[in-house]
């Protein structure tokens, strides 16, 4: 088809798409009073039963347990996708690979080096305190994934390969991946249903509170971390 | 007609980024647009959980029983965040093989399929 043709055909679609979507939404409830109960009912029930203050999270890792197993599961795959898509690029890139690239300035280098420990705090605590403050394992992993683009962006490859990290990230994954399916495991050994609560709920606004919720906050964060940084790493490194 | 701008807003980034997508003529771009599109689930899931004048669900400064906003739509968003992270990871790992197999990433250019 010509591009011109497509064009066509995509505005006449689009235009169409536009309109009908138009006409849907002008028969939704205004945004701004969310018609369902679950906005009153859900954080009250969380903060009350479950000792959980952000309601997101608790969402999340608790009435929404099941999905996030789901949902750390895609990451799994997703990771394994792109490296097994990535690691048959052949192997022109690993040898001669110097210890710095030339082109990185030293500043660059000095700021990355610095930034990674300030970063791994900021990181763990979006993890740790998930089921208190806005963050938790996905945010938090991601934050600590972050911590490899910035060796890589010192310039710091070779580094990277000497601390085999692509190995390592493969096994954070897994083991975070494991241990998430290990509590939900855990949920049916001690109460009976898949993910269940079975930790003390502690007291609202303590670290410790929400039982299993700050558990699964972690054990996300970790699995998180391992899958974004193989990605990053596979798309960085390539063939080691 | 200020109740639905929101969504006016979704649908807006929906059909541009199936503009973006089906007029690309670079598979990052595509890959790209795709995400802008996806961007619009977003604006509809939160424009869904809004409520005027209340805070986040978030009982760290404020007592229970303050109206909040839905942390439910807010927690559906999470998991469409980490999805559209995980597709374009796998789409542009994709695009990489491509553009190794053919020597382009203009969609148009790529070749028939061989085997």
């Amino acid at each position: 088809m010509s591009r011109r043709a497509r064009t066509v055909l995509a505005l006449a679609a689009l235009g169409a798409l536009a309109g009908l979507l138009t006409w849907a939404v002008t028969g939704l409830p205004g945004s701004g009073h969310p018609p369902g109960p679950n906005a009153r009912r859900v954080p009250l029930l969380l903060a009350r039963e479950r000792h959980v203050a952000n309601a997101v999270n608790g969402v999340t890792y608790d009435l929404r347990a099941a999905d996030s197993l789901g949902e750390e599961l895609i990451l799994f795959a997703a990771a394994l996708g792109a490296a097994v898509l990535l690691r048959t690029r052949g192997r022109r890139r690993s040898a001669g690979a110097g210890e710095h690239s030339a082109a990185t300035s030293g500043a660059l280098r000095a700021f990355g080096a610095a930034l990674v420990a300030p970063l791994i705090v900021l990181g763990s605590y979006l993890v740790a305190h998930g089921q208190l403050t806005p963050g938790g394992g996905f945010q938090g992993g991601v934050v600590l994934a972050a911590v490899v683009l910035l060796v890589y962006a010192a310039g710091q490859q070779a580094r990277l390969r000497r601390m085999k990290a692509q190995p390592a990230a493969d096994v954070v994954e897994a083991a975070g991946a494991a241990a998430f399916a290990l509590v939900g495991l855990g949920g049916i050994v001690f109460v009976g249903a898949l993910l269940a609560n079975f930790l003390s709920y502690g007291s609202l606004g303590a670290l410790l509170s929400g039982g299993t919720v700050p558990l699964l906050s972690v054990v996300t964060g970790v699995e998180v971390t391992g899958g974004v940084a193989l990605i990053m790493l596979e798309f960085m490194v390539g063939e080691w | 007609m200020v109740s639905v701008a929101p969504y006016l807003v979704a649908a807006w980034l929906l059909a541009v980024g199936l503009w973006g997508a089906i007029t690309s003529r670079h598979l990052v771009h595509m890959v790209l647009s795709l995400g802008v599109a996806q961007a619009s689930t977003y604006v509809l899931l939160l424009a869904i959980g809004y409520r005027n004048g209340a805070t986040a669900p978030i009982y760290g400064d404020v007592k229970p029983g303050v109206p909040t906003v839905d942390p439910v739509v807010q927690a559906l968003t999470l998991t469409d965040v980490v999805v559209e992270a995980t597709v374009t990871a796998v789409l542009l790992a994709l695009t990489v093989q491509a553009h190794r197999r053919f020597g382009t990433a203009d969609p148009d250019r790529l070749g028939a399929l061989r085997g």
